[in-house]
């Protein structure tokens, strides 16, 4: 006789995985398979002793398919650890997007001018574009790229959310 | 690890042989010829040659079934490893513990669209408990090792493992399976003692409780069976089976209730619906159990044990989840049960028990009898009289002749009844039964089997023939693909769109084409007497039953419906007889 919550949220969930061939092909083969979101992925060599590598997914569900998502995500035979930052506490998330904008006179200025409030630094500059870095949360990012638009934006490349927890305790 | 260089098919063997392995099922083919050829010098390992991959699971699956033990295949790269796709799935969705290795092309020719190079790790990711692409010689051995401990601990399932050529040709060492442990895959075998100790004080309190038991409590061995059959006959409470959970607790015993579900009986599912405290274990509350899931046993508290944590609140939110081995759980239940200083009061249950013998008293598995057409039920009910005294394995294809089995052929013990329940493969059933014969040699193997499913497979009675397997059809045939007619007449107003076969072989003719024994039986009074021909046979038998075509199975709960909407049949006019009981719940 359990109350079925139906509120759909957003999680940032860590996957620490063995760093073997066909391993993100499995993950990814689940949320596709079952029918998950998958809003954010990234994935990257954590501990090439060890050989493993953690996968953080931002998905979205309703709480009985984040619970099954872990479940079946724990279920994979290479995975080590599943982890739930948004459930667990505290926790920090990044996401780095590299933003070219092409513009010349004002409009050059204004995204200048745009990039220093935002806290993007420049890292290529030719005389009619820039590329821009910026590291902050999703939302910041969604943020900058709105407001670069009117001035020239031409191409985003985003990293997708990393994450980690706050505070001394190991994943 | 022994400094002793082998060769890759070499110390697959030696693997193979330290898993215990005794037989493969497998099909050969262009690069596992190394590996055949290590097989021909050897005779530790049996191998059994079927006529189609797909075969070879199956038969692996039955034999894995029947034993306990992890069934393995071997096919070839390409085609043969795609035909072990359907396999794998069945064995997957009904946690079976198989081992299938693939032949591969060449590691340097990977990825080139080589001839017969198929990415069958890629294609079967999705369909395996887990898979391996064997890529380096040393790492042969221990990636055996491996996938025999993926395919039995924890829920059981297919593993393959692809192996390419020049892996099978190189050179490497030998591990032997002690040294080999697994990096991350650890499942959970005891239960939380907590949570045990929970559900056994919400046992005891319990008015109208139900075990509701499956294919998990036969995967976790013997001792879950003994310990549920103790358990049940603690606590006083009714048990009802799942498809695969047939044989958990003996049929005939009174707390029995029968089989739950879409073809379940009238008090197994009404007890589901009116139960307030449900005991789930190894059960995974699969749509077929539970009919339309917001109308599901809507008034009960629900207790989960199960070893596979994704099996929790997956499709029905439960209330207290056990996670662990179903044996390991039971025994600490039974323990804490005997415990209690306070007996549960067996008086509470009396109202339920009431309310259950007037719902059994229903006898939802009568149907009209017929003295001019032998009745499918009535085909499978001589079957039954006829073996059940016999050592006796039963497996099926898929259709109404699998539910009939389902209903009334009665099974006392764990292992005995191998049907494809998750996948429902038609071709399942003699592939398994050829499986089952392997390992039982000495024992009566009866593949119960429609007409449409038979030919899925047929190919494998050469096999049977071939190794001498007495394995016995018996045909029922209604020349329809009997369910899906079943459900054009209810759901489909009656047009049954390629539902019937035009065309079929003489099975007695085909019998003996393939060198086996053909009997064909029409009349209800001859039955017996070709059941007891069958048996008898000590050769492969094609038993055909010719059936009352028009026959439904019932009870149904139609896809979708809930535990109180149950057909209960027999249909006049395509209308269902109404019933109506005096709790109000309908019967359309
Ligand atoms: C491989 C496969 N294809 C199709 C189906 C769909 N299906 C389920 S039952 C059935 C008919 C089975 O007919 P038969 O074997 O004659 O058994 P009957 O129902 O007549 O007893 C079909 C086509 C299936 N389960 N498996």
């Amino acid at each position: 006789m359990v109350k079925i919550v139906e509120e759909i949220r957003y999680h940032t969930i860590c996957v620490l995985v063995d760093n073997e061939a066909g391993v993100l092909a499995r993950v990814i083969g689940l949320f596709s398979g079952r029918g998950y979101n998958i809003d954010s992925l990234t994935v990257a060599e954590v501990d090439p002793n060890e050989k493993l590598s953690l996968i953080t997914v931002v998905t979205s569900g309703t709480p009985m398919i984040i619970e099954q998502i872990k479940a079946q995500l724990g279920r994979l035979v290479p995975v080590h650890k599943v982890s739930d930052l948004t459930v667990e506490g505290p926790h920090v998330e990044r996401e780095l997007a590299l933003v070219k904008v092409a513009a010349t006179g004002e409009k050059r200025g204004e995204s200048m001018l745009t990039a220093n409030i935002f806290r993007a630094r420049v890292v290529d500059s030719t005389s009619e574009s820039f590329v821009f870095e910026i590291v902050g949360s999703s939302e910041k990012l969604d943020a900058f790229i709105r407001a670069m638009t009117p001035l020239g934006l031409v191409d985003v490349s985003r990293t997708g959310v990393v994450a980690i927890a706050r505070g001394a305790k190991p994943l | 690890m022994t400094n002793e260089r082998l060769s890759g098919s070499q110390l697959l063997l030696k693997a193979l042989a330290d898993q215990g392995v005794d037989v493969v099922f497998g099909y050969p083919g262009g690069v596992v010829l190394p590996l055949y050829d290590e097989l021909f010098k050897q005779n530790r390992i049996r191998h059994v040659l079927v006529r189609h991959e797909q075969g070879a699971v199956h038969a692996a699956e039955g034999y894995a079934r029947s034993t306990g033990k992890v069934g393995v295949v071997l096919v070839t790269s390409g085609p043969g490893a795609t035909n072990t796709v359907t396999g794998l799935t069945d064995a997957l969705m009904d946690s079976i513990p198989i081992v299938c290795l693939t032949g591969q092309v060449p590691t340097s020719l990977i990825g080139n669209d080589a001839f017969q190079e198929a990415d069958i790790t890629g294609i079967t990711r999705a369909c395996t408990k887990h898979n391996y692409l064997v890529k380096d010689i040393n790492r042969l051995a221990r990636t055996i090792h491996e996938a025999f401990y993926v395919a039995r601990s924890g829920r059981p399932g297919p593993v393959l493992v692809d192996l390419p050529k020049d892996i099978l040709t190189g050179e490497g060492s030998y591990v032997g399976p002690e040294l080999v442990t697994h990096k991350s895959y650890h499942p959970v075998v005891k239960g939380e003692t907590s949570s045990i100790a929970k559900a056994v004080e919400m046992m005891a309190e319990a008015k109208r409780p139900l075990l509701y038991c499956g294919g998990g409590v036969i995967n976790s061995g013997p001792a879950a069976s003994e310990a549920l059959t103790q358990f049940l006959h603690m606590t006083g409470f009714p048990i009802t089976l799942t498809l695969m959970g047939l044989g958990a607790v003996p049929a005939s015993d009174g707390q029995y209730l029968g089989m739950v579900g879409m073809h379940g009986t009238y008090e197994a599912n009404l007890a589901m619906h009116g139960c307030d405290l449900m005991i789930a274990i190894g059960s995974r509350f699969d749509d077929r159990v539970t009919g339309r899931t917001n109308a599901f046993s809507p008034h009960s508290t629900k207790i989960h044990v199960d070893i596979d944590p994704s099996n929790i609140n997956k499709n029905v939110m439960v209330d207290l989840p056990i996670v662990g081995d179903v044996a390991n759980v039971l025994g600490e239940m039974i323990s804490l049960w005997r415990a209690r200083t306070k007996r549960p009061d067996r008086k509470r249950l009396e109202p339920w028990w009431k309310q259950i013998e007037e719902w059994r008293g229903r006898k939802c598995l009568n149907y009209p009898p017929s003295d001019k057409l032998i009745k499918p039920q009535y085909a499978i009910q001589r079957l039954y009289e006829l073996t059940r005294n016999r050592d006796t394995y039963i497996t099926t294809e898929v259709g109404q002749h699998q539910m009939w089995a389902a209903q009334h052929y009665k099974f006392e013990s764990p292992k005995r009844w191998m049907t494809s329940g998750g996948l429902g493969t038609m071709g399942y059933g003699l592939p398994a039964a050829i499986g089952v014969q392997v390992a039982h040699p000495e024992s009566l193997v009866v593949d119960i089997a429609g007409d449409s499913s038979i030919m899925m497979n047929i190919q494998e009675v050469a096999t049977a023939v071939q190794y001498h397997l007495p394995v016995k059809v018996f045909i029922t045939n209604n020349k329809y693909m009997g369910m899906v007619r079943q459900w054009q007449e209810l759901l489909y107003g009656g047009r049954y769109s390629q539902s019937h076969n035009e065309s079929q072989p003489d099975f007695v003719k085909l019998a003996e084409a393939f060198g086996a024994v053909g009997l064909r039986c029409d009349k209800p009074d001859e039955l017996d007497a070709t059941i007891e021909r069958m048996i008898a046979a000590n050769a492969p038998v094609l038993c055909e039953v010719i059936v009352d075509p028009s026959e439904n199975c019932f009870p149904m709960i139609p896809a979708g419906a809930a535990h109180n909407e149950m057909l209960l049949g027999p249909f006049k006019d395509g209308i269902a007889k109404s019933a109506s009981e005096n709790d109000g719940m309908v019967l359309i």
